[in-house]
């Protein structure tokens, strides 16, 4: 019989890899809306929402979002499976910890499309 | 299966004892910043569609941020952002096996550190 832990690691290398592109989203993502908030500088509801109403920032705000929920789940995955040793609170804490970040993909593009 | 000694090795494991290095610390700080972000999402998520929702939301939450109490939590989030962002960076330079060596490597954890708390500042002075 083979014991394989359900909650383990399973795809190494692609998690890894996409740990570190969903990083580079994010990084690129920060500079960006760091210098057109430095430019535009929105101080006003109308302005700041004139933001994230454009095409493409809404766009790219959202792959910001998407980027930042799967980095998410496999930084907090991580967490879990260094500290926290029994398979069946580890499994509870894996989904809960999913269900909350598709719930937040949903809640993100909830708020970017209502604009 | 083939038989398996498991050595009984000496472990120093006392996190009281343990003197860790910068990079360690920069190292953990990721974990630690990281892990609070995650938690703060939902907070985060609301503030976010509450400042664009209604010219009276907006104003509730410039309002809210005026206060002491609100900024310096603002400003402990903007530190956890700055500090992920830029240790994030240096994680990236080693995987490229850039600066791997001892001394290049303890040089970039205090440059995360250098980076990151006056960049805390000074977003915490141009937004706050």
């Amino acid at each position: 019989m083979i014991n394989r832990t359900v909650v383990g690691a399973h795809y190494g290398l692609k998690d890894w890899i996409a740990q570190r592109a969903t990083a580079v989203i994010m990084a690129g993502y920060s500079v960006l809306m760091a210098a057109i908030l430095l430019i535009l500088r929105p101080a006003t509801f109308e302005a700041w929402q004139g933001v994230f109403a454009h095409g493409f920032i809404k766009f790219v705000t959202f792959l910001f979002f998407v980027s930042l929920f799967y980095h998410a789940w496999i930084g907090v995955r991580d967490i879990w499976m260094d500290y926290v040793k029994p398979t069946g609170l580890r499994l509870a804490l894996h989904v809960l910890t999913a269900t909350a970040l598709v719930g937040y993909t949903a809640w993100a593009a909830a708020i970017l499309w209502r604009l | 299966m083939a038989e398996m000694t498991i050595k009984k090795r000496p472990k120093n494991l006392d996190l009281t004892t343990i003197r860790l290095p910068l990079p360690g610390k920069v190292s953990i700080l990721h974990r630690v910043s990281g892990a609070g972000l995650f938690l703060c999402l939902p907070i985060l998520l609301w503030l976010f569609g509450a400042s664009l929702t209604s010219p009276e939301t907006f104003a509730t939450l410039t309002a809210l941020a005026s206060s002491l109490p609100v900024k310096v939590v603002l400003a402990g989030l903007i530190w956890a952002y700055c500090h992920h962002f830029c240790a994030g960076i240096r994680f990236l330079l080693l995987d490229l096996h850039i600066g791997i060596e001892k001394e290049a490597a303890n040089k970039s954890a205090a440059a995360v550190l250098a980076v990151s708390i006056p960049l805390t500042l000074v977003l915490w002075g141009i937004l706050l």
